[in-house]
């Protein structure tokens, strides 16, 4: 990567992160609200033998993550449907099993980059499949954001309403795992959900409403993700971008504590 | 007219454990249907069971054409969300395609300023709170509205407030209500029926039949304290 120097295919990949910051930004802020705080942050863990097997197999990682997130999304779906410790131990399992699973299957030299990530240049294809997740992540948020805050204000108010809270719940797992997967080739299964959940923390420490919070949280994983390249491209080409990003956020919400929060 | 509501032999249970046992009534349109009893009785689950919330054996029949509203009796809402009163009413106007103006209108009906509306729900009072719930439940226009009342949370001025707006609600709009209550003397003067849940049958019927001193005493097993002037 030489100063000042890009390609079509590196343009592709950054516009696509900073898309992928967007859709965190949203993604992220429903999933605090609806206090998936922990289970977001390690979902993506569950992409981990997925990428193992891709590479062992020699297939496209996306295609294997893909496959396992699926599994891993559905079967945490249906663990929240059961409520109680019982649910939250076997969420735990999968995690910790998942990361277990997937650094055995991950050849040696292939593991740092499945858990941290590398940026790599995208071809079209890639880049058009990746704007098009972005932009049903964007419309899934929007078109049921009215159901969300009904339920999660009440989920009895939203039942009393009408509001399939058992659809609405598989539909926003899945969105967060298309989330986490558009992300996932940067940022690694270790930290993709991280920069989902870190940013919208922030933005719920200064927003007083909803359009405020959506705001916030969109523009933090913005901030993160646009200066993390640039600091990885730029000034320390060494690092893969990816742990850099999360840095980032995660000091914007160090940053954050200093400013007295909206509400006591 | 047939009633807006028909209840045949419906029970409620969770696990092992009855509820509602057997329970048969019915509401008319615009009437105003009291039930007490109890702590455990069974009063909200009876609400929520009607509004298909909860399984149930047996038959409620809505009148077609019955829309109802809910007020819950608390709500579990955290109290960190960054949700403003307007945030919630108008994520439920949206839905039904309610207009800006007909949520302002019925925010002013039940006393929501424009500063509560941008209140943050958390930092209501039980008072605000109950308003901001009832607001949510009038938009869209209900016929029948379900009210659960809230036990300690409201100051007797603001309780009054509330049953008087009811009342109003009522007669301005043909208001069928279906009030879970726990003051008697409201319950003596503003309810058509009475329908009282507890150990042993459930009673049904007009307030001054079912609110004598002896059944009252088996509904709550001690003598209750309840002053009612009959010849008012």
């Amino acid at each position: 990567m030489e100063f000042g120097m890009t390609n079509t295919g590196e343009i592709y990949g950054i516009v696509l992160a900073l898309l992928f910051a967007i859709a965190a930004g949203l993604v992220g802020s429903f999933a605090l609200m609806k206090r998936m705080l922990l289970a977001g942050d390690v979902i993506s863990h569950v992409a981990l033998p997925g990428l193992g097997l891709a590479f062992l197999f020699g297939f496209n990682p996306i295609l294997g993550g893909a496959a396992t997130l699926l599994l891993g999304t559905l079967l945490i779906w249906q663990l929240q449907r059961k409520t109680g410790l019982a649910a939250d131990a076997m969420i735990g399992v999968i995690f910790a099993g998942s990361v277990a699973i997937g650094a055995v299957l991950t050849p040696k030299q292939d593991l740092v980059e499945a858990l941290f990530g590398k940026f790599e240049n995208l071809s079209f294809w890639a880049f058009l499949i990746g704007v098009v997740a972005v932009a049903l992540i964007i419309f899934f948020v929007f078109r049921f954001k009215d159901e969300l805050i009904l339920g999660l204000f009440s989920p009895e108010l939203a039942a009393a309403g009408g509001v399939n809270l058992d659809r609405q719940n598989l539909y926003f797992l899945l969105t967060f795992s298309v989330s986490v997967l558009v992300g996932l080739r940067f940022l690694g299964a270790l930290l993709a959900g991280a920069l989902i959940i870190i940013p919208a923390t922030t933005g719920r420490r200064l927003a007083k409403d909803l359009s405020h919070f959506l705001f916030i949280s969109c523009a933090v994983s913005i901030l993160a993700v646009g200066s993390g390249f640039a600091l990885t491209h730029f000034l320390f080409p060494k690092f893969s971008p990816g742990p850099v990003v999360v840095i980032i956020s995660a000091i914007l919400f160090l940053l954050s504590l200093l400013r007295n929060p909206a509400r006591a | 007219m047939a009633p807006i509501l028909t209840v045949r032999n419906l029970t409620v249970s969770f696990g092992s454990r009855t509820i509602i046992q057997n329970l048969s009534f019915s509401v008319e349109r615009g009437e105003n249907l009291a039930i007490i009893g109890p702590n455990g009785a069974g009063k909200s689950v009876l609400l929520k069971t009607l509004l298909n919330l909860i399984p149930h054996q047996g038959v409620i029949e809505w009148a077609a054409g019955a829309k109802l509203g809910y007020v819950p009796q608390k709500i579990a809402a955290d109290r960190q969300l960054p949700l403003e009163v307007n945030d919630l009413l108008m994520a439920k106007a949206r839905r039904l395609a309610i207009s800006v103006q007909d949520v302002r209108a019925v925010a002013t009906r039940v006393g929501l300023t424009p500063d509560l509306l941008k209140t943050s729900v958390g930092v209501l009072s039980g008072g605000e709170f109950q308003k901001a719930l009832i607001a949510f439940a009038l938009l869209g226009n209900p016929n029948v509205l379900l009210f659960d009342e809230p036990m300690s949370s409201l100051d007797e001025l603001t309780e009054e407030h509330i049953y008087d707006l009811l009342r109003d609600l009522q007669r301005e709009q043909q208001l069928t209500i279906l009030l879970v209550s726990h003051d008697l003397s409201v319950v003596y003067q503003s309810a058509t029926n009475v329908l009282c849940l507890g150990k042993g049958r459930p009673c049904f019927g007009p307030p001054a039949e079912i609110l004598t001193p002896q059944n009252l005493e088996a509904l709550y097993s001690a003598p209750v304290k309840f002053h009612h002037h009959l010849h008012e």
